[in-house]
């Protein structure tokens, strides 16, 4: 328990420490993340440079912590847009009688028979790769999962003794849809997005390391490990800072998720 | 026999309407695709006349869109998918130069993720507390590894350092491992944690305490009978994740610099080379169609409660 307990609170500090990094960068590192020093390329770690340097000069440490923006923002944008698609659509379907459940739900499975990947892929060679059509892109394929869920939890709230009571009361469909059920459904939704927020940072780290996400000379932790890929072989500390930044990000949303996504699932077994 | 015909005649019904939703929207996508629909097709690259009226005449541009979305569905169905005006050659015969190197690697995967994750999830439940606990740290810690990354880190280790395995463009299947293990790591995590519950659950039910009596030893107890109970939640998630797979597989053969649909696939995109983008994406959800026969077929030979 005291294991758990620590796990949480070191999950809600990283987090805290990635949201300071995004949005104040210049208060965790005094040096410039674009400033080539092309006399100091690929040093090894020191006290000058806690990360070392990159293949340009670059310090590694000023461009792991102004990449944390543009890294979550795909991730964090994806991830928002999925949810309120799939709070309109789930809603869509469980209130859409019978043939709007099922049209809903046949387009839904369309979705979900193309990989989320592929669908950036898609999005890119439509509208040119970018920050936006990666998020869209992750968004459209992450809208089934919420979708469904959202689905479930109307109709399960739908048979609940208070909207009864609200009918009762004389109130109209959609306010009840809208006072009542939605809210209430919102919270577990709210806990699968955060945990599908791992998941999105890491597809959109993979769209950026193949150069579908934001264009260089972008700090980005995916595009940072592309730029490192051809130096693997000599130096292993542009590969492994920016990856590990990754890995951290993804295990404290992950682990803030399922803790609410239990804390949720407690309170609906009530 | 009836009780096996329905369910599979409904299942493949299902599967036809989402590939014809996967066409229709690929259809429309090329519409709306900024530029004339002639161009989309010959992407960036430059075309006389004679070549540009041949694919108006093919896809009856100049008729109306019931006509040329009728005459897209027919070219599909039968086989046509169309040319890529940048390789110069039919979209067919570039994915299918590509894939076998894709389903090696993806085939290899799935083969390591179930025999890894049936070994791991056999060793690993006990009830003990901390056993538990670590090997749920283990679990979260490894999903949270980005694949790509992994590929990078395993290639840093043993190929540059231990020299051990091919780094890059192996077609060998020594050059397979790496690639492999990268693409399964996250996969074995999860689908560990899936069979362990199940393992944990069999192991309490009546038919293992009968087991146990007749003298079966803990280890012909849980491979022979617990493990196949285990079996059936799981085999539902290693079907998602051989579809997930696809999607991973184009990353990791561009880590690695494998030949592969990935690779056709991202220079398509960069050349903006349509036919060749919707023939992958076409492709993907067809092979997500057919794991989800196999998997609704398996279930079955699995558990013959399912039959129903």
């Amino acid at each position: 328990m005291i294991v758990r307990r620590l796990g949480l609170v070191l999950a809600v500090v990283v987090l805290a420490v990635l949201v300071l990094a995004a949005a104040f960068p210049s208060l965790l590192t005094g040096a410039d993340p674009n400033a080539a020093d092309l006399l100091a390329t690929l040093r090894p770690p020191s006290g000058d440079h806690w990360f070392g340097t990159d293949q340009n000069g670059r310090d590694m440490f000023a461009r792991v912590v102004y990449g944390t923006r543009a890294s979550l923002l795909i991730g964090v944008g994806a991830a928002t847009l999925a949810l309120v698609g799939g709070v309109l659509v789930g809603t869509l379907a469980a209130q859409g009688g019978r043939v709007g459940d099922q049209v809903v739900s046949r387009l839904l499975d369309v979705v979900l028979s193309v990989p989320g990947l592929l669908l950036v892929f898609l999005a890119a060679a439509v509208f040119g790769a970018g920050g936006g059509t990666a998020a869209i892109g992750l968004a459209i394929g992450a809208v089934p999962g919420f979708a469904r869920v959202v689905r479930a939890e109307v109709m399960r709230i739908r048979g609940s003794h208070y909207v009864e009571a609200a009918y009762g009361f004389g109130a109209t469909r959609l306010s009840v849809v809208l006072r009542h059920v939605v809210p209430n459904a919102v919270g577990p939704v709210f806990a699968l997005a955060m945990v599908s927020l791992g998941a999105m940072i890491v597809a959109s780290s993979s769209l950026s390391f193949v150069g579908l996400g934001p264009q260089p000379p972008t700090a980005e932790w995916g595009a940072m490990l592309a730029g490192a890929r051809d130096f693997v072989s000599i130096a292993w500390w542009p590969t492994v800072f920016p990856g590990a930044a990754i890995t951290l990000t993804v295990l404290a949303a992950t682990v803030v998720g399922t803790r609410l996504q239990r804390a949720f699932d407690r309170k609906e077994a009530r | 026999m009836t009780g096996i015909v329905k369910p599979v005649v409904l299942r493949l019904a299902a599967s036809v309407v989402v590939l014809w939703g996967a066409a229709t929207a690929t259809f429309f996508l090329l519409q709306a695709t900024p530029g004339r629909t002639v161009d989309v097709l010959l992407a960036r690259t430059q075309a006389g006349p004679e070549v540009r009226a041949q694919i108006v005449a093919d896809y009856r541009l100049d008729d109306s869109l019931p006509t040329q979305y009728l005459t897209y569905l027919e070219r599909l169905v039968t086989g046509d998918f169309g040319s890529s005006y940048v390789l110069r050659r039919p979209v067919v015969d570039a994915i299918g130069g590509q894939l076998p190197y894709s389903l090696q690697l993806i085939a290899a995967t799935l083969v390591l993720t179930v025999i890894a994750s049936a070994l791991l999830a056999v060793v690993s439940a006990n009830r003990r507390r901390w056993v538990q606990s670590s090997f749920d740290a283990i679990e979260s810690l490894v999903v949270a590894v980005p694949p790509f990354w992994l590929g990078l880190v395993l290639m840093g280790v043993f190929s540059f350092t231990l020299r051990w395995l091919p780094a890059i463009g192996a077609t060998s299947p020594l050059g397979l491992v790496l690639p492999a293990v990268a693409l399964a790591a996250a996969p074995i995590a999860v689908l560990t944690r899936v069979l362990r519950e199940g393992v944990l659950h069999a192991l309490t039910e009546p038919f293992a305490l009968t087991a146990r009596s007749r003298g079966l030893s803990e280890v012909a107890l849980r491979t022979r009978h617990v493990l196949r109970h285990a079996a059936l939640p799981a085999t539902a998630l290693l079907g998602w994740i051989a579809g997930s797979l696809i999607g991973g597989a184009v990353i990791i053969e561009i880590v690695f610099a494998r030949p592969g649909v990935g690779r056709l696939m991202l220079s398509a995109v960069q050349n903006k080379d349509m036919p060749v983008v919707t023939g992958v994406v076409l492709l993907a959800a067809a092979v997500f169609v057919v794991v989800t026969i196999l998997v609704d077929l398996a279930s079955r030979v699995i558990d013959p409660r399912v039959r129903g």
